[in-house]
């Protein structure tokens, strides 16, 4: 299985879980964040996103499987990170309609 | 009810000034987040997994009609509609957004309420019963103690930087409902000779290292309260640890310099300290604020109208059986509102509940309502004759669960589901616990059995003091969760054992099931609790109800 990182967040104002695209772009959906297999590349790029302090709030590195849909989160706290919690259907879930 | 005064009022409004300003300092790039992180810590708002969350404190569980409705308001207008209860006496917000909680802060000043945590290495908020001024077992009203403590504590100059936070819990009647043995000082009232005192311990609490807290003085006068406490925080702060974040609490001071020379040491600081005291000035503002915790008036009333109703509804008499505490008047009761319907949120309020129950508050119940460490409501002062109206309108708002004490009634920490410390969920786990025994309608027949819940060490959910305690954990990537059995939150405090291997996440609720039906098969007799058959016969049987069960089911 190939494996990745991503750059995550949450965003300043709404505080929602946000990822980093390749165009430095913030987006709500992870199928769309920049993935980097290479680690340096990844460290270098979370420097500078973390620099954002204007936009976003504790970035880290999350780890990704690749899969045939795109990133895929590979600890399920990054799951629940993609989803919302399990006892609403609030948060990303009821946004985006991604299903439990 | 504490009344604020005109300082109290001020002083809310300069804080909320302050932070309105931060917050936007914070939004125009003026401020970085570690400078803020700080500053919102100290007015309640924390970044989850998934958003904010905004920790409103509820001093002494106790809360008006209005102060209720409020919160109900402050959920729908910036949140989604509904409101966390918790163990520490709090509600949490789980949806607000940055620029909208200096409102929400102003709107909670309205009603005199904050989110202020009194955060840091300090005194905090101190918790006390949520019968106070109510129960039939009280000797004292404890609250009035509780407040004397936080104004004492408040700025004291010399513990504005102790080694660790610090916390105090204090109950008015010997049946401990405050958990006081898991506190680092907690505060039981007995009395001697008819005289009221209080039994004093120190040392307890949960977390990474539980311990149970242990007697440091068996009566303590009412009038040395301060400067017995004073004795205990200025020893504790001359001997904590403060190279070890770890081992910084109390509990690991007296651990680690035995209860017998923590008390030399205590009694010898009292003795010089006592005379600085002003016993006569204490004297008077514990009357002062006992006028203001007094009792409201509560004219003798019949019982013909309870009576009747208990005779003819089942269900009403199945939910006066559970969750009815005896009052101190006779023709009342306290009430006990479950916020554990089967299958839902333990702690769980939405906006339109909380109303009925602040309508309630009014019509029936002396305009209180308190919050228990026990994640529900409660209604401290209603007439027995006004219980079957009071039934029919709470069963309407689905808040009549007939299950207080028993094993639906769980305690759960936000788990994973919220909170960004956490290895595993927890409150999924309460709500399959409890659907399960629900569908399966023995919790009757289960009687008292407290399940307590938290989704990491940091123990929130105070599983080591449940009857059954599950601690959530990450194992290599995956929900585990490990069974401790045979605690106890009461004045006969104890760490629950640590039973063997942990269960996944989807193993985890038939694992109580078999341990809930291997009570049933053990007990003596259906008077013997849960706790009590685990005490009589130990671990082994339901270790093996446990574990041989479950291979045998493999195989
Ligand atoms: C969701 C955000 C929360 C966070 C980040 C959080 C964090 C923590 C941490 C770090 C500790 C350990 C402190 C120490 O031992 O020094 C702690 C203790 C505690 N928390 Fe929470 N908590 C949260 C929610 C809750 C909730 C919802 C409750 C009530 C249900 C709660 C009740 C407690 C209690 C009673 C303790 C004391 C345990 C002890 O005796 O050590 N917490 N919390
Ligand atoms: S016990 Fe852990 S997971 Fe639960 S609320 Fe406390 S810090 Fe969060």
């Amino acid at each position: 299985m190939r494996t990745g990182l991503v750059i995550t967040a949450n965003a300043l104002l709404e505080g929602d879980v946000i990822w980093v695209t390749s165009d430095n772009a913030l987006t709500r959906d992870l199928s769309q964040a920049q993935v980097f297999t290479d680690r340096a590349e990844a460290e270098a790029a979370l420097a500078e996103a973390s620099a954002r302090t204007g936009e976003i709030v504790g970035a880290y590195l999350a780890d990704i499987r690749l899969t045939q849909e795109g990133p895929a989160p590979a600890h399920f706290r990054e799951a629940f990170r993609t989803r919302g919690p399990s006892n609403y259907r609030h948060g990303k879930q009821a946004e985006t309609g991604t299903t439990v | 009810m504490y009344r604020y005064s005109e300082f109290d009022h001020a002083f809310l409004a300069e804080r909320n000034r302050q932070f309105r300003a931060q917050v936007a300092r914070r939004i125009d790039g003026s401020l970085t987040e570690d400078e803020f992180r700080p500053l919102r810590l100290m007015n309640g708002l924390y970044l989850q997994l998934h958003a904010y969350m905004l920790r409103v404190a509820i001093p002494y569980g106790t809360l008006s009609a209005p102060q209720l409705r409020k919160l109900a308001e402050i959920s729908e207008r910036w949140d989604k509609g509904y409101g966390h209860f918790t163990t520490r006496q709090n509600i949490q917000f789980n949806w607000p957004k940055l620029p909208d909680v200096p409102d929400m802060l102003d709107a909670l000043a309205e009603v005199g309420l904050h989110a202020i945590q009194t955060s840091g290495n300090t005194i905090r908020n101190v918790t006390s019963d949520h019968f106070a001024g109510a129960a039939a077992d009280e000797i004292e009203d404890p609250r009035p103690y509780a407040e004397l403590i936080r104004q004492w504590s408040t700025d004291h100059p010399e513990f504005q930087f102790l080694p660790r936070k610090f916390k105090i819990a204090i109950t008015g009647s010997p049946n401990d409902r405050v958990v006081t043995r898991a506190h680092d000082i907690g505060l039981r009232m007995v009395a001697r000779d008819g005289v009221p005192g209080f039994e004093v311990i120190v040392g307890g609490g949960l977390g990474r290292t539980p311990m149970i807290g242990q007697v440091i003085r068996d009566f303590l006068p009412v009038a040395d309260l301060l400067p017995y406490l004073e004795a205990i925080v200025a020893t504790y702060n001359l001997l904590g640890r403060r190279d070890n974040k770890y081992k910084a609490r109390i509990k690991i001071t007296v651990h680690e310099t035995g209860i017998d020379t923590i008390r030399e040491m205590v009694e010898a600081r009292f003795a010089e300290i006592a005379p600085e005291f002003d016993q006569t000035a204490t004297e008077a503002t514990l009357d002062t604020l006992r006028a203001m915790f007094a009792p409201p008036p509560l004219n003798p009333r019949d019982s013909a109208t309870y009576e009747a109703a208990r005779a003819r509804d089942r269900l009403f008499r199945a939910w006066a059986d559970t969750n009815l505490t005896p009052h101190r008047v006779a023709g009342y009761a306290i009430v006990t509102i479950s916020l554990k319907a089967h299958g839902q949120t333990p702690g769980d309020a939405t906006a339109e509940q909380m109303r009925a129950v602040a309508d309630l508050a009014e019509r029936y119940g002396q305009d209180e309502i308190r919050v228990s460490h026990m994640q529900n409501l409660v209604l401290p002062h209603v007439a027995l004759d006004d219980l079957p109206a009071l039934y029919a309108a709470l069963r309407a708002q689905g808040l009549a669960t007939a299950n207080v004490g028993l094993a639906s009634d769980i305690i759960a920490c936000p788990g994973m589901d919220y909170c960004a410390l956490a290895t595993a969920r927890s409150i999924p786990v309460a709500q399959q616990i409890a659907a399960l025994v629900g569908a399966l309608d023995i919790e009757q027949e289960l009687g008292p059995v407290q399940i307590k819940i938290s989704g990491c060490i940091n123990a929130c959910g105070h599983h080591h003091v449940g009857d059954i305690g599950i601690l959530g954990l990450d194992r290599a990537g995956v929900e585990n969760y490990q069974i401790t059995l045979g605690g106890n939150a009461t004045e006969e405090a104890r760490i629950g054992s640590r039973m063997g291997p942990g269960f996944a996440y989807d193993q985890i609720v038939p694992a109580i099931e078999r341990l809930l039906v291997a009570y049933l098969e053990l007990r003596l007799e259906p008077a013997e609790t849960f706790a009590q058959t685990v005490k009589r016969l130990g671990l082994t049987p339901f270790k093996t109800a446990l574990y041989e069960t479950e291979a045998q089911d493999a195989a």
